[in-house]
C-alpha cells in the first residue's frame, strides 16, 4: 500500500506554569493512501496533540514541537519554512476540529468561509469558487446549497454545521483529511450520519483519512486500522480486526472492557483502576504500570520493545518477552 | 429589524423626557430667585423680572411651556446675558465642541484599535508590555491633568504648539491629544482584551488550518469578532469625551459649548444649564441608539434573530 | 526497537532475567495526586503577590494612607496659615513642595488633599457596596418580575451621562464635602448592583444552594454562607474600581468649580489654582496635586486589575 503520510518518533512538549509537560513522547505511525486510521484513547493522552503536530497547528508558546519528523510527499512537514507550510494547509492536508458549534466564524456566511479556501489556494474566479462551494455542499449532502451560501452559522443545526466543516476541509480536494474527535459534540444519531458521510466521500474521492476519537464504537465503524495511544506513546497499532478480535496489550484489553457491546456475557463493565500518570516527569518505563493487572518490576524499569505480531499489527510490552511467557500463566 | 428600531426609538423618546423632567424639577428647586443672588436688587425691579421670564407662574404651568417650546425646539433665552438667547449659545458653541468631540473620537478609536491589536499579537512581549503600561497611564491621568501636562511641556518649555484658542489645525492638536488619550487608552485594552479571546477560538484555529496568511487571519476573520465588545463601549466613551469638553474648552480657552456650559454654572444661568443639559442628553442618547444599531448590524446573530423572531 | 531473536526466542538482551517477576504495589499509587491544592483565596493572594506592578499599587495606597493621616501631623506648616510674605515660593528644604500664592505650605495640603480624595473615594465606594449590593442581591435572588421592575430601573439610570447627573445634583444642593459623596452616590451604586444580581442568578442555581434550600436554611443564611463567598471576587474588583472614578469625579468637579470650594485643599482646587499660573513658572503648584492626582489614580486601576486577575477562577493553576 502506498504510504501517504508518516509520522516518525514525533515529540511534543508544553511549558506550564507547573512545569514542562511531554505531551507525546515518540509517536510513530503511517497513513496508507485511500484508508481511514483511527488513533484512539483516552482524554490526556496526547491524541489531539497528535494530530495537530502534523501540520504544526500547536499554539507555539506553550507548546513545542521537540523533536522527530513528518514526512508527506518527499518533504518533511516540520522543517518546512511557514509559508510553504501555508501552502498545504487546506490544500493538500485538511484538518477539522471537535466542536461544530465553535469551528466556525459567527460574523461571516458560510458561503465566504467555504470559498475563501479555493481563491487562496487555486486562485480561481469568485464564480468558479462558488460552484466549487455548491458542488462541496450537495457532497455533504446540504439541501438548497444556493440559498444556503449567504446564511450563517448560527442558523444550522450542529449536525449541518459539521458538514460544512467537513465542505470546507474538502474543497480544494486533498489527499489526507484529520478529524480531531468530530462526532464528539455531535447527538448519537447525527454522529452515525457524519461517519456515513465520511465512508461516502472516502469512496467518493479516495482522501485518506485520520480519524482521533475515545470512542471505540467510532472506531469500530470507520477505522481500516487503528492505533491506540496511552500517555504520549502509541502502544498498539493493528487492523480493526486485529485490534478488536485480538488485542494484546493490556490497555488495549483493559478498553474493550470497559465498553459495553451487544454480545457480552458478563452483565459488569469492568473500567480499569486507576487514572493516566502526570506528565509531568514521565516514567521512564512503561506509562501503564502503574494500572496494569500484570505488571512486572521490569515494566517501570524499562520502556518495552516494540513486537511486531503480523505486517500489520505491532505494540510494546514487556509481556511479549519469552521470560515473560513464563509467568503468564501466574497471572490468571 | 425595523420594529427593532422603533422600540429603540421610543425608548429614547422616554428616557430623553424623564431628563428634561428631571433637570426642569431640579433647577426650578433651588430655593431663592435667581435674580436676587447678591441680595441687592430692588423687589419691584425683581417682581417684573420674574414676570418676564414667567417664573411667577406655578410650577406646572411653566412646565407646560418648557415642553411645549421644546417641541418647536426652542430652548428658551438666558437670564444672566439677557440679550442671548439658549439655542444662540448653541448655535454658536455647538460646531465647535463638535469639531474637537468628532475629531477626539476619530484619534481615539483608530489608534487604539491599531495599539490594542498590535498588543494582541506580540501577546507578552516588549510591546505588549509597554502598550498596556502606556494604556494604564492614559486610563489614570484625568484628561484635564493631561491637557495642563501637555501645555505645561509642549507649549510652555518648549513651544512647539499654541496654547489656547481654537483658531488652526495646529491649535487642535493639543486639546484632542488631552481628551483622546483616556478612551485611546479604554478602547487599545478593551481590543487586546478581545483580541487575544478571539485568537484562542477555534474558528481561528479552522482558518489557520485553511492555509490563510496570519494577515489575512488577524483582519478579516479576527478583527470583525474582536470589535464587537468595543462598539459596545463606544456609547459610554462619547459620554466621558463630552464631558471632558468642559474642561479642555475651559483650559485652552476654546470657545465651544462646554465653555458655556461651565459659565453658565458658574452663574448659576439655570435656563442655559437646563437647555444644555437637554441637549447633551439628547447626543448622547442619540450616540446611544447608533452604537445599538451599529452593533446589530455587524453582528449577524442579533441582526437576523430580531428578524425571525417577527 | 525490536525484539531480537536470541537463540530462537525473544529476548532482550540488556535486561536482566531478575526483573520478570511480577510487580507488588499498593492501590493508591495509580491515584495519587500529585499537586497539592490551594484554597481559592490563598491562590488568589498568592497570584497577586505575583504581579509586581499591582504590588506596587498596594504600597503606594498605603504610603498615601499614611501620608494623609500623619503628614499634616508631622508638617511644621499649617495648612490654612497665609503669609503673604511667602508667597509662590519653590519647593526648598523648609517648604517641600514650595508656597502657593497665598504663602501656604503645598506640601501640607496635598497631605490634607490626599484625605480629602481617600475619603471621597472610599465613603463614595461603601455606599456603592452597601446600596448595590442590597438592591442586586435583592433583586436577583426574588427573579421573576421584581427583577425585571428593578433592573428596568436600573437601565434608565445606567443610561444617564454619570458626569451630567453629578453636575446638576451640585449645581442644585451646593457644593461641599458631603453633597459630593451625596452627588456621587446617586447612580454610582448601579454597576454594583448589575454585578451583584448577575452573580446571584448565576449563582442561586448552582446544585449547593439548592442543596442548602432542601435542608431548611433560611434566606438570609443562604446569602451569606453560600452566596456572598462567591461573588465578593467581583464584588472587590468593582470597588477597586469605583473610588478612582470617584477620585477623579471630585477633582474634576473641584476643577470646575463645583466641588470643594477655598480655603479647604483638594487636589482639584490646587490644580485648578496651579493651571492659572502656568505661565508665570510656579511649576510646583500645578505639579504636585496632578501627580498625586494621577499616581493614585493609576494605583487604584493596577490593583484593581491585579485583584481582577488574581481572582478570575479561570486562570487557577
Amino acid at each position: 500500500m502506498e504510504k501517504i503520510l508518516q509520522v516518525k518518533d514525533l515529540h511534543v512538549s508544553f511549558s506550564t506554569y507547573g512545569g514542562e509537560v511531554n505531551a507525546v513522547r515518540g509517536v510513530n505511525f503511517e497513513l496508507h493512501k485511500g484508508e481511514t486510521l483511527a488513533i484512539v484513547g483516552e482524554s490526556g493522552c496526547g491524541k489531539s496533540v497528535t494530530s495537530q503536530s502534523i501540520m504544526r497547528l500547536i499554539p507555539s508558546p506553550p507548546g513545542r514541537i521537540t523533536g522527530g519528523e513528518v514526512l508527506f510527499q518527499g518533504m518533511d512537514l516540520m522543517k518546512l519554512k511557514e509559508p510553504e507550510l501555508r501552502k498545504l494547509r487546506g490544500a493538500n492536508i485538511s484538518m477539522i476540529f471537535q466542536d461544530p458549534m465553535t469551528a466556525l466564524n459567527p460574523t461571516m456566511t458560510i458561503g465566504e468561509q467555504i470559498m475563501e479556501g479555493i481563491i487562496q489556494h487555486e486562485k480561481v474566479t469568485r464564480g468558479k469558487a462558488k460552484e466549487a462551494a455548491i458542488e462541496m455542499l450537495t457532497l455533504v449532502g446540504i439541501p438548497s446549497p444556493e440559498q444556503r451560501l449567504k446564511q450563517y452559522p448560527h442558523q444550522f443545526s450542529g449536525g449541518m454545521r459539521q458538514r460544512i466543516v467537513i465542505a470546507m476541509a474538502l474543497v480544494c480536494q486533498p489527499d489526507v483529511l484529520i478529524a480531531d474527535e468530530p462526532t464528539t459534540a455531535l447527538d448519537v444519531t447525527i454522529q452515525a450520519q457524519i461517519l456515513e458521510l465520511f465512508r461516502d466521500i472516502q469512496k467518493k474521492t479516495g482522501v485518506s483519512i485520520i480519524l482521533i476519537t475515545h470512542d471505540l464504537g467510532v472506531v469500530a465503524q470507520v477505522a481500516d486500522r487503528v492505533a491506540v495511544m496511552y500517555a504520549g506513546k502509541i502502544v498498539e497499532l493493528g487492523t480493526r480486526r486485529e485490534i478488536f478480535y485480538q488485542p494484546q496489550h493490556p490497555y488495549t484489553k483493559g478498553l474493550l472492557q470497559s465498553v459495553p457491546r451487544l454480545d457480552m456475557e458478563k452483565e459488569e463493565l469492568v473500567p480499569i483502576p486507576g487514572t493516566p500518570p502526570d506528565l509531568f516527569s514521565p516514567p521512564v518505563g512503561c506509562a501503564f504500570s502503574a494500572r496494569c493487572p500484570f505488571v512486572m518490576e521490569v515494566c517501570d524499569k524499562a520502556y518495552p520493545f516494540k513486537t511486531h505480531l503480523s505486517s500489520n499489527h505491532q505494540m510494546d510490552c514487556w509481556l511479549q518477552d519469552d521470560r515473560a511467557k513464563k509467568l503468564v500463566s501466574t497471572f490468571v | 429589524m425595523n420594529s427593532y428600531f422603533i422600540k429603540r426609538f421610543a425608548a429614547m423618546i422616554i428616557t430623553l423626557w424623564l431628563i428634561i423632567t428631571a433637570t426642569f424639577f431640579l433647577m426650578h428647586s433651588v430655593p431663592g430667585s435667581p435674580f436676587n443672588e447678591e441680595r441687592t436688587t430692588n423687589e419691584a425691579v425683581q417682581k417684573n423680572l420674574e414676570a418676564y421670564y414667567h417664573l411667577d407662574q406655578p410650577l406646572i404651568v411653566q412646565y407646560g411651556n418648557y415642553l411645549a417650546a421644546l417641541v418647536k425646539l426652542d430652548l428658551g433665552p438666558s437670564i444672566k446675558k439677557s440679550s442671548q438667547s439658549v439655542n444662540d449659545m448653541l448655535g454658536r458653541g455647538f460646531p465647535v465642541s463638535f469639531e474637537l468631540g468628532f475629531y477626539t473620537l476619530l484619534v481615539a478609536i483608530l489608534s487604539g484599535i491599531l495599539l490594542g491589536v498590535l498588543a494582541a499579537l506580540r501577546h507578552n512581549g516588549i510591546l505588549d508590555y509597554v502598550a498596556m503600561s502606556i494604556a494604564v497611564i492614559g486610563i489614570s491621568i484625568p484628561n484635564f491633568v493631561m491637557a495642563t501636562f501637555l501645555i505645561e511641556e509642549l507649549a510652555v518649555r518648549f513651544p512647539i504648539f499654541p496654547v489656547a484658542t481654537w483658531s488652526s489645525p495646529k491649535h487642535m492638536v493639543l486639546p484632542i491629544l488631552a481628551l483622546a488619550t483616556g478612551p485611546m487608552a479604554i478602547i487599545a485594552r478593551l481590543t487586546r482584551t478581545s483580541m487575544l479571546e478571539v485568537l484562542t477560538q477555534d474558528y481561528i484555529k479552522t482558518a489557520k488550518a485553511k492555509g490563510l496568511s496570519p494577515v489575512k487571519i488577524v483582519f478579516k476573520h479576527a478583527l470583525r469578532n474582536a470589535l464587537l465588545p468595543v462598539v459596545t463601549v463606544l456609547g459610554s466613551l462619547a459620554a466621558s469625551i463630552l464631558t471632558g469638553t468642559f474642561v479642555i474648552e475651559k483650559i485652552f480657552a476654546i470657545p465651544g459649548m462646554g465653555k458655556y456650559f461651565v459659565d453658565s454654572i458658574n452663574t448659576r444661568d439655570y435656563p442655559v444649564i437646563m437647555g444644555t443639559t437637554v441637549f447633551y442628553s439628547a447626543i448622547l442618547i442619540l450616540m446611544l441608539l447608533i452604537v445599538d444599531l451599529a452593533y446589530g448590524v455587524l453582528d449577524p446573530r442579533i441582526k437576523l434573530h430580531k428578524k425571525e423572531a417577527k | 526497537m525490536e525484539l531480537r531473536k536470541h537463540e530462537n526466542r525473544n529476548i532482550s538482551p540488556d535486561v536482566p532475567d531478575a526483573w520478570f517477576v511480577p510487580k507488588a504495589r499498593n492501590q493508591t499509587d495509580a491515584e495519587a495526586v500529585i499537586r497539592p491544592s490551594l484554597s481559592y483565596w490563598k491562590d488568589s493572594w498568592l497570584r497577586l503577590l505575583k504581579n509586581k506592578l499591582a504590588m506596587a499599587g498596594l504600597v503606594f495606597l498605603a504610603l498615601l494612607t499614611l501620608l494623609a493621616i500623619f503628614g499634616p501631623m508631622i508638617s511644621p506648616h499649617s495648612v490654612e496659615k497665609q503669609t503673604l510674605t511667602l508667597q509662590n515660593l519653590p519647593p526648598s528644604s523648609k517648604y517641600w513642595f514650595g508656597t502657593d500664592d497665598l504663602g501656604r505650605d503645598v506640601f501640607t495640603r496635598t497631605c490634607y488633599g490626599a484625605r480629602i480624595s481617600l475619603f471621597v473615594g472610599l465613603m463614595a465606594a461603601l455606599i456603592d457596596f452597601i446600596v448595590g449590593v442590597v438592591y442586586g442581591g435583592f433583586s436577583g435572588y426574588k427573579g421573576g418580575r421584581t427583577d425585571n421592575l428593578m433592573m428596568r430601573f436600573v437601565e434608565i439610570l445606567y443610561g444617564l451621562p454619570y458626569l451630567l447627573v453629578v453636575i446638576l445634583v451640585m449645581v442644585v444642593i451646593g457644593p461641599g464635602l458631603t453633597t459630593i459623596i451625596l452627588a456621587l452616590s446617586i447612580t454610582g451604586w448601579v454597576g454594583m448592583a448589575r454585578i451583584v444580581r448577575g452573580q446571584v442568578l448565576q449563582i442561586k442555581n448552582y446544585e449547593f444552594v439548592l442543596a442548602s434550600k432542601t435542608f431548611g436554611t433560611n434566606t438570609a443564611r443562604i446569602i451569606r454562607k453560600n452566596l456572598l463567598p462567591n461573588t465578593m471576587g467581583p464584588i472587590i474588583v468593582q470597588m477597586t474600581l469605583t473610588i478612582p472614578s470617584a477620585i477623579f469625579a471630585e477633582a474634576f468637579l473641584s476643577f470646575i468649580g463645583l466641588g470643594i470650594q477655598a480655603p479647604h485643599a483638594s487636589w482639584g482646587v490646587m490644580a485648578n489654582d496651579g493651571l492659572s499660573t502656568i505661565l508665570s513658572g510656579y511649576w510646583w503648584r500645578l505639579f504636585f496635586p496632578t501627580l498625586f492626582i494621577s499616581l493614585t489614580m493609576f494605583a487604584f486601576n493596577v490593583l484593581g486589575d491585579g485583584l481582577q486577575d488574581a481572582l478570575d477562577p479561570k486562570l487557577r493553576r
